[in-house]
């Protein structure tokens, strides 16, 4: 089962990778999902797959004997609420940025660092960011 | 004290910070004391931790009753102990510093409790002896951030967090997903236990590749070269206090994790790795000083600072000798200082000149001849001028990198600090020098009429310039304090026996 789930992992960093690099906000915050995702599956892989028996020491019993690792699973469960909380911040705070810049696009978003030499005319820049639009 | 107390009240000072302020959050004054007194306390823990450990002493603790390896251990050795000092030093200058200005705007969106939580997590990231346990304070300290930054919503700073908050994500998942890698391969996460497990693994190309993804999460962190866009893209759309808690804080939890990483857990194969970030700290010196040459904003000109000061404090890394970790370390320790006094005093200049523009200000010497020698200060020890902290640092570093060979580096390392004197220069003589522009008497009246404002706000000012001129003048007792630091964490063995309660036997890598 490993090198399928390995595979899977390399799959989902790819699409992360590649929403990542987009100019679309919207397409950004969905990397960062994907990625924190396989960052998860990465996890769980690490602590091998051998057993699906849940984790749990029997009666009269003091060490786990055939169960599955629970420290990949405390660990996921952090990283998931961690990751959660983060990606919520970070959409809020893109839907902000969209409605008081108005634009999704990266390229256009210059208030922080304005473009010294060559001004972009306004009704230009709209324009492309329009076009960047995700569709309603 | 027990080590126990030792070691958690530092981190317990500002969680109840935290949560006392989130709960007065309809009384600011009551949060500005609760804040205040967590600082503090905060101040006065990390001072009982550095008396305890400044002998060579490594303290540790697990948490929960879990005998090591299992549960989380938390170490103070003399390293983390000066940075959590120096994090409590911090905590209270810019504290008080931060309670002027638009205090009452910034108190509506809950500033108080991410100060506090900023600071949690920092200290926690000094103080934890396990690696995925860094990784959560790197979250804390990462959600406070990303608050303080975008506090106000200007279009601004939402333009600024975006970039920000994108790529400090994508470096902090990174960080988890190398966290993982390690941990399928050693079987633990206790840094301590990983330090006696590395050694042992079959495959030592994976862990030299492994040591790359740290170096490549953590330097994001630290802003170096080329991992540092998110830096000079967003640190000046923040308030001055805010901005200047980042500049000391934020990116010396990314050196101090490189620098423990490297020297406890990946130290086996230094050949490979030095060059490449022998390589990384020229660029970043070079890359930020030029950047800031650019440009005529003060925060803009300090941000880029932070970024080229960082490459010096990679020559212990680089270099890999005992004299140049204990000359990063008080690279590290001088910077925060003299680096968060610079953005205090740019935020003086803003409230006194009208503007962080330099164009836009002047004629500060003739009005305020006082504020002239506070900024020549901590802006001539950034250049690495004698007598003063600066001066001490770099000619360690310096010292280091020649008797090791590293002529190349040594010489990047001069050259920028001339530039850097270079940009110092720029502002004494836009701010300072030149006359003032015909609009700027209202303000300077406004600032002379708020005697409150003044206090508030210089008195920090005065007290991080005395303690740069301190360890310029007395250099002794902090020189010999980093060397020893650096020693120490060259020997790891002490490291392990204070988390294993006594030597132990190398165990076998776990699945």
């Amino acid at each position: 089962m490993e090198p399928v789930f390995a595979l899977a992992f390399g799959v989902m960093v790819a699409v992360a990778a590649y929403l990542l690099m987009s100019r679309n906000v919207l397409r950004v915050v969905l990397g960062l999902l994907v990625l924190g995702n396989a960052t998860n599956l990465s996890i769980f892989l690490a602590g091998r797959m051998g057993s699906r028996t849940p984790p749990l020491v029997a009666a009269g019993e003091t060490a786990l004997v055939g169960g599955a690792n629970p420290l990949p699973q405390a660990l996921i469960l952090t990283a998931i609420v961690i990751s959660f909380s983060l990606v919520a911040f970070t959409t809020v705070l893109f839907e902000s940025a969209h409605r008081r810049l108005g634009t999704v696009d990266t390229d256009a978003m210059r208030e922080a660092e304005p473009e010294a030499a060559k001004k972009v005319p306004n009704d230009r820049r709209q324009a492309a960011a329009r076009k960047m639009e995700p569709a309603e | 004290m027990t080590a126990d107390l030792l070691l958690t009240l530092p981190v317990l000072a500002p969680a109840i910070g935290v949560a006392l302020c989130a709960l007065a959050w309809s009384h600011p004054l009551l949060q500005r004391l609760i804040s205040l007194a967590a600082s503090l306390g905060l101040l006065c823990a990390s001072v009982a931790l550095l008396l305890a450990v400044r002998d060579g002493t490594v303290i540790a603790t697990q948490f929960g009753g879990w005998a090591p390896p299992f549960g989380i251990s938390f170490v103070g050795d003399m390293f983390s102990a000066a940075m959590v000092l120096i994090t409590g030093l911090m905590a209270v200058a810019v504290g008080i510093y931060g309670l002027v200005g638009d205090v009452e705007a910034r108190e509506n969106a809950f500033y108080h409790v991410l100060y506090q939580g900023l600071l949690l997590g920092v200290t926690g990231a000094f103080l934890t002896g396990d690696i995925f346990n860094l990784y959560v304070w790197f979250e804390i300290m990462l959600i406070s951030s990303f608050g303080l930054l975008s506090l106000g919503g200007t279009r601004e700073q939402l333009d600024a967090g975006i970039k920000y908050v994108t790529l400090n994500l994508i470096a902090t998942t990174f960080f988890l997903m190398s966290v993982a890698f390690l941990y399928g391969m050693t079987g633990t996460l206790n840094m301590a236990d990983l330090a006696r497990v590395i050694p042992t693994l079959e495959n030592q190309g994976l862990v030299t590749a492994l040591a790359l993804m740290f170096l490549a999460t953590f330097g994001a962190k630290a802003a170096v070269f080329p991992l540092f866009y998110w830096l000079p893209a967003a640190y000046h759309t923040a308030s001055a206090p805010i901005v200047a808690i980042f500049a000391a804080l934020l990116t010396k939890v990314g050196v101090y994790a490189i620098i423990r990483t490297f020297t406890l857990l990946f130290d086996g194969d230094a050949g490979y790795t030095g060059p490449i970030v022998t390589a990384v700290a020229i660029f970043t010196m070079v890359t930020g000083v030029l950047g800031a040459a650019a440009h005529f904003d003060i925060r803009r000109i300090l941000s880029f600072h932070i970024v080229s000061q960082i490459g010096y404090m990679l020559f212990g890394i680089a270099v890999a000798t005992p004299l140049a970790i204990g000359g990063s370390i008080l690279y590290v320790i001088h910077h925060i200082i003299v680096k968060a006094n610079l953005f205090l005093i740019a935020g003086v200049v803003n409230r006194a000149g009208g503007s962080f523009d330099l164009k836009q200000t002047g004629g500060l010497y003739r009005t305020m001849p006082m504020l002239g020698v506070l900024f020549l200060i901590p802006a001539l020890s950034l250049a690495g001028l004698p007598p003063l902290s600066g001066f001490w640092s770099k000619f360690t570093v310096i010292k280091a990198s020649l008797e090791a060979g590293h002529i190349v580096l040594a010489t990047a390392g001069l050259a920028v600090g001339i530039l850097t004197l270079y940009s110092m220069i720029k502002i004494w003589n836009e701010a300072f020098w030149k006359a003032a522009p015909d609009q700027s008497g209202q303000t300077m009246r406004r600032w002379q009429a708020d005697r409150r404002a003044r206090i508030i706000m210089l008195s920090p000012v005065v007290v991080l310039a005395a303690i740069t001129l301190t360890i310029g003048l007395f250099a002794e007792p902090f020189v010999d304090y980093s060397l020893r630091a650096g020693e120490q964490l060259l020997d790891k063995s002490a490291y392990i026996d204070a988390v294993f309660g006594a030597p132990a036997q190398v165990t076998e890598a776990r699945p």
